[in-house]
């Protein structure tokens, strides 16, 4: 085993599970279920109706089967769709929570207690499905910015809610995400009222504990005209033998000149060496760029999860409205990656550009499934995609599929893929200057990705390198 | 009964009245072969546009015309109908097929040097049906595609070329298929098998015409196998009437430091499709796939790539380039597998579309497998208007717009030509390119 092996082969780090009392709902799902998860949260008619509707429509659809992943069934049935810690209370400083939360929390570095005041950074940490800890909420709240837990946005902000909810993705787009509004159990809303620039960067940070249950978070984030706003997600989940389902939703929407830049930090359990175990990430994430030159920049990091399957995209309605991807995608042991991202041009004078780096070790297949279309009023549109691909070791694969529709001939479409090992000459080269083998390998990716982590936020930044430093260690030789 | 699965049931009812027709005599491993096709069209039916592949064609065209069999003796056309499709001072040699038949009076293969057989398919199922059996049908395609899978099914004639060991082909070798005005809309199952043994060198010039505005699906099957060391150089000219349908499969398969070029180049048909797989399946083996359409009006283009490398240290270039006016669309999917082991693979893809209306309208899927990961594999779209940056700097050299505009438009097809190895095939070529790019319009033919 040459030495970038050992290293690509080593354990997880963040594997680890709270023992602490769950209030769980029994496995399976059917209209009682979902009743009884609206009911436990109190939800309003409409937020049922809606949950009920998206679910008779799930029943009609199919899972799909398409990507270039394969898995074993996902019996529906045997998931549990809601788990919450017991504790229901609310408190009124962090020394009532449970302990053992804390040291959850504590484990996964996410800044709460006494790191909040020095990080600078708000955060809506989920537990589970319910929030435990808001941060930073009067800060905001100054400035008119909602950013709180899902659950307390239906209560106290339902005709936003109301409002925006499903209108980026529909409660039928797809099999997960009509599985998603039936269930969903909590997640994060940001709202940025007009003309506001959000202080600091909004975080969340997700985790999934308790055995068998799926988390289903939805997300939603509206920029008022001429606001802007930076979201960070990070993941880590605990260390399972089963395969856990994890089918969020992430909707944007940017009105009039704002801004919306979500940046994405995912690092779940990828399962161990025999591709035993690992998180199937199965997420709809899409942003509409509904207003006059508004822009959505999505920029991800993809380390963990025995499967990824996610194509986080922009519907470019507003003319002059701008639409990013950045990714880094990291494929090793036995985890399959299926991402990319569509860009819908829809406005006149849209702009689109799509970087992603896509790097296969061991027996990772890495997939790059992109869609830009350019529909007929989207005069004067233009894209420019780049997709790399890089591979480690002689089992794994990379694959480029990406789909090209102009209907616009004033538009102007670009699109290069290459796919590269790491050279031997380079190698050789950085060698010679001193460094080792796995320096210089670290120091290859890095340059290789350059160009989506100077896209990422400082403290993401550090942390999406050191994670690509711990999946890959060891993986050339 | 659905209209694909009625006029699936067309093809079927044919396929028994032309098994009852006399082709039942066929010897037992072409009965076996076409028996295989027919099954596979079956199962398979007619494509519709949920299927991956037929995402951005529908056949319904196609499927809404009851195509017949041709009967024998319908027209048949001038000597002089066909010089404007056949290549002028080069290649005393060819073979013309009228509506997927041998046409021996129109057809010239007296001379050919020693060690090449070029006749037609019905005649060397007698003369050397070993030397067809060995390769006719066995590079699968018709496993994948339902319109390959027609065509052997009705396999009855077509063009076969074989060389042997170490010969050259000094001249290109001409292969025309012509369809006539029949009252009843036809379909011909064109079949062509090149052989090219171990060291040969040749090269095929195919093309494909028909009488002006007829409406007719020609359904062409190509089958290219290149021995080791082999040299096989495949000209495909499609120049079907406006109003016919063009289906085509060609594949080939390569042997060990073995060559192959097939420049695909279509002007006409309303609708085109060409699906070209290529399997390199010997070490050190190069592949070409040089290609252009240029669409006017509402035609369609769809061009579907396979590039399979199956072996190491082989390299493929792939260059289409596609010319859009009018309403016309052009499809490009282009897929490069890199199998397990094909290390040393350089791979080179680059489709570029140029939109000179409103109307027009491109598809592009490049794609890669790669399993491999000692290679070096690349691919480029563009889909866009004419670069305004180009048009810029020949108007400061003194062109006037509408002529830079034309240079420009020209260049994008002169690119193609300039690879093609034939100067007599290149030159006229660029009669056509430029009477279509720069004469403002002008017929497909």
């Amino acid at each position: 085993m040459t030495s970038i092996e050992s290293q690509v082969l080593q354990p997880y780090k963040y594997g680890f599970v709270t023992d602490i009392d769950s209030d769980t709902v029994p496995a399976g799902l059917n209209e009682d279920v979902i009743r009884l998860i609206s009911a436990k949260k109190g939800e309003p008619a409409f937020l049922l109706e809606w949950r009920l509707k998206a679910y008779r429509h799930w029943l009609t659809m199919k899972e799909p089967r398409w990507a270039n992943v394969t898995y074993a069934d996902i019996d529906y049935q045997a998931i549990r769709y809601y788990s919450s810690p017991k504790q229901q209370k609310k408190w009124d400083s962090l020394d009532q929570v449970d302990p053992k939360l804390l040291e959850t929390f504590e484990k996964l570095g996410i800044p709460l207690g006494e790191q909040k005041r020095l990080t600078g950074v708000a955060v809506d940490a989920v537990f589970d499905s319910v929030s435990v800890g808001t941060t930073f909420k009067e800060t905001l709240a100054k400035e008119g910015i909602i950013f709180c837990s899902f659950s307390d946005a239906v209560r106290e902000h339902p005709d936003l809610i109301e409002k925006y909810l499903g209108t980026v993705v529909p409660s039928s787009d797809n099999f997960f995400a009509a599985l998603n509004a039936a269930v969903f159990s909590d997640g994060s809303f940001a709202y940025i009222p007009k003309g506001v620039r959000c202080p600091m960067e909004l975080s969340t940070y997700f985790r999934i504990n308790a055995s068998s249950t799926g988390q289903f978070e939805r997300t939603l984030i509206v920029a008022e005209e001429g606001s802007y706003v930076s979201y960070l997600e990070g993941c880590s989940a605990p260390m399972r033998d089963e395969n856990q389902l994890h089918a969020a939703v992430v909707e944007l929407v940017a009105l009039d000149h704002a801004e919306i830049k979500y940046s994405t930090v995912q690092n779940w359990y990828p399962g161990d060496a025999e591709g035993k175990g690992g998180i199937y990430n199965f997420v709809t994430k899409r942003g509409i760029c509904a207003g006059r030159a508004s822009k959505i920049s999505w920029t991800q990091v993809e380390t963990g999860s025995a499967i990824t399957w996610k194509y986080p995209g922009c519907i470019l309605q507003g003319d002059d409205s701008i639409g990013e991807f950045y990714s880094v995608a990291v494929t090793a042991g036995r985890q399959q990656a299926d991402t990319g991202t569509k860009m819908i041009h829809i406005g006149k004078n849209t702009k689109s550009t799509i970087v992603s780096k896509g790097i296969s070790a061991g027996r990772g297949q890495n997939t790059y499934r992109g869609q830009v279309k350019i529909l007929k009023g989207a005069t004067g549109a233009r894209n420019y995609s780049q997709c790399d691909s890089m591979l480690i070791g002689d089992q794994c694969g990379a694959h480029t599929f990406p789909y090209i529709d102009v209907r616009n001939s004033t538009a102007t479409m670009e699109h290069e893929a290459s796919t590269s090992k790491i050279g031997e000459d380079q190698i050789f080269y950085c060698k010679q200057r001193g460094l080792s083998a796995e320096d210089a390998v670290s120091m290859i990716v890095n340059g290789f990705c350059k160009e989506v982590f100077r896209e990422l936020p400082m403290e993401f930044a550090v942390e999406a390198q050191n994670l690509l430093g711990i999946s890959l260690e060891g993986s050339v030789g | 009964m659905t209209a694909p699965a009625a006029a699936a049931e067309h093809y079927l009812a044919a396929h028994r009245a032309f098994l009852g027709n006399g082709a039942g005599a066929a010897p037992a491993w072409l009965a076996a072969l076409r028996a295989r096709g027919i099954a596979r069209f079956g199962e398979l039916g007619f494509p519709t546009t949920h299927l991956e592949e037929w995402r951005f064609t529908s056949v319904a065209p196609i499927v809404a015309t009851p195509f017949a069999l041709p009967h024998g003796g319908g027209t048949s056309p001038a000597e002089r109908d066909l010089e404007a499709f056949l290549l002028p001072g080069a290649g005393r040699h060819r073979l013309v097929f009228v509506n997927g038949r041998f046409a021996p009076r129109l057809s010239a293969t007296a001379g050919l040097p020693a060690g090449v057989t070029a006749m037609s398919l019905a005649e060397a199922l007698v003369r050397d049906p070993e030397g067809v059996r060995a390769h006719l049908g066995t590079s699968g395609a018709d496993a994948a595609s339902a319109f390959a899978a027609l065509n052997t099914a009705f396999l009855a004639d077509g063009a076969y070329v074989h060389v042997a060991a170490g010969t050259v082909v000094p001249e290109p070798l001409q292969i025309l298929f012509v369809a006539t005005a029949e009252p009843e809309p036809v379909v011909a199952h064109a079949r062509t098998l090149i052989v090219a043994e171990r060291l040969a060198q040749v090269a095929v010039v195919e093309s494909y015409a028909g009488a002006e505005g007829a409406r007719y699906l020609t359904n062409a099957v190509t089958e290219v196998v290149a021995g080791e060391g082999a040299r096989a150089e495949v000209y495909r000219i499609q120049r079907e009437s406006l109003g016919a349908f063009h289906v085509a499969t060609t594949h080939s398969r390569q042997g060990r430091d073995s060559v192959v070029h097939v420049h695909p180049v279509a002007f006409g048909a309303a609708l085109a499709r060409h699906d070209l797989t290529a399997v390199l399946d010997g070490a050190g083996s190069s592949c070409l796939l040089n290609g252009l359409y240029l669409g006017d009006g509402a035609q369609h283009f769809d061009h579907h790539t396979v590039i399979d490398h199956a072996q190491p240290h082989a390299e493929s270039h792939e260059y289409f380039n596609g010319v859009l006016d009018g309403r016309s669309r052009g499809v490009f999917n282009g897929r490069i597998i890199v199998r397990p082991g094909a290390q040393r693979t350089d791979s080179k893809q680059t489709n570029n579309n140029l939109l000179l209306s409103e109307e027009a309208r491109a598809d592009s899927q490049p794609q890669l497998e790669i399993y491999a990961d000692d290679v070096k594999c690349t691919h480029g779209a563009t889909l866009g208007p004419i670069d305004e940056k180009a048009l810029f700097y020949l108007k400061s050299r003194g062109l006037g717009a509408a002529e830079a505009r034309a240079l420009v438009t020209y260049g994008f097809g002169a690119e193609i030509l300039g690879r093609m190895a034939i100067p007599e095939l290149r030159a006229q070529l660029d009669g056509l390119v430029r009477a279509r790019l720069l004469g403002g319009g002008g017929s497909a033919g």
